[in-house]
């Protein structure tokens, strides 16, 4: 029987397949956390942020990440930018056509809650949590690229936990 | 040409347009909607006129101006206002249609005559509800396809949910709020 290990940090005792794909696990989740090729997904203008993020003096090129245009050759999606309610469905199958194990990390205050339009806008989504999982949110308005490369490092402990069988943390982390 | 010759050579041809000045102070032609397609071919093709640039186009809910036509109450209205332009002579006017509000307004399109007229008639008709006949690709701009009502008419109300999540918050109600 394999629960998913929703508490986080513990792992659980000398049953089922932990013990038995432990090594693997470890070898796998070494190459996804130094290879953490991300969806080039910008809406508005924390896509400019995720731009300077990967230009050359912050260079995500050398922690590995690599920006990919299709979701099924991606491993992180970074919502970055606000999401329309006309826009809430197409994120939704961007989602869904990347390949296990996923990650999604939301970049800014209007992927996170809806930002500036959250009261009262009449067409803005607040927060992407209602659509898909978040693993990490960046607060800011929008992030500088620090705060960006804080939350993939934060996602990458994540997926040093990351067991086969799909067994993942899914509490929401916070960048502070 | 000064706007009021312009008038002139118009209301020669089209009896019925009137020229009024809004609260901003800016002179409006008043066109009803029965021949505003027609008026408008002529301002563009006429070389007296020539308006081969239609600047901006924008949507009006006048619930707040029931009487805006003429003094007389005449219920509550929508309108669209056309600012015309023209490259060769370098004049401009400003040509308003009103419908009443309802959910069969509807406005003759003007994207035969200049064709970037298509986007702001969608735009018009996903918040304002006034449908274009005419216009080749009739659907919402902005909002999704099944999206109920049209946002920036004033006794619009919002939604609680859409498709699988909730919207209704503290404040979301635009008839409480302050942009009601």
């Amino acid at each position: 029987m394999i629960e998913p290990n929703g508490s986080g940090s513990t792992l659980p005792g000398p049953t089922g397949p932990q013990v038995l794909f432990a090594s693997v696990d470890e070898f796998l989740n070494w190459g996804r956390t130094n290879s953490l090729w991300f969806l080039q997904f910008a809406t508005a203008c924390c896509g400019i942020e995720l731009m300077q993020t990967g230009c050359s003096r912050f260079d995500t090129d050398h922690l590995g990440m690599l920006p990919r245009s299709s979701p099924r050759a991606a491993d992180v999606m970074i919502v970055a930018g606000t999401i329309t309610h006309k826009m809430a469905s197409r994120v939704r199958t961007l989602w869904e056509q990347m390949a296990e194990p996923r990650w999604v990390i939301s970049m800014g205050s209007c992927a996170n809650a809806g930002g500036p339009f959250s009261k009262y806008s009449y067409s803005v989504l607040n927060g992407i949590d209602k659509l898909i999982p978040v693993d990490v949110y960046v607060p800011g308005c929008p992030p500088r690229p620090e705060a960006l490369i804080d939350g993939t490092e934060a996602l990458k402990e994540r997926i040093r936990k990351y067991q086969m069988f799909g067994i993942r943390d899914t509490e929401a982390i916070v960048i502070e | 040409m000064k706007n009021d010759e312009l008038f002139g050579l118009l209301q020669v041809l089209y009896p019925d347009v009137s020229s009024t000045v809004a609260e901003t102070g800016e002179i409006q032609w008043q066109v009803p909607t029965g021949i505003f397609l027609e008026v408008a071919r002529t301002l563009k093709d006429d070389p007296r006129f020539a308006f081969d640039s239609l600047m901006c186009l924008s949507g009006l809910d006048l619930s707040k101006y029931p009487t805006a036509v003429k003094g007389e109450f005449v219920g509550e209205l929508l309108a669209c206002v056309y600012h015309l332009h023209s490259f060769e002579h370098g004049h401009e006017v400003c040509v308003s249609v009103t419908v009443p509000k309802d959910e069969t307004a509807s406005i003759p399109s003007v994207e035969p005559i200049w064709l970037v007229a298509g986007y702001f008639e969608r735009e018009i008709l996903d918040l304002y509800g006034i449908a274009f006949p005419g216009n080749h690709d009739p659907r919402r701009l902005m909002m999704p396809e099944d999206w109920i009502g049209h946002p920036l008419r004033k006794d619009y109300q919002y939604p609680s949910n859409y498709s699988t999540w909730e919207l209704k918050r503290e404040g979301q109600n635009f008839t409480s709020g302050p942009y009601a």
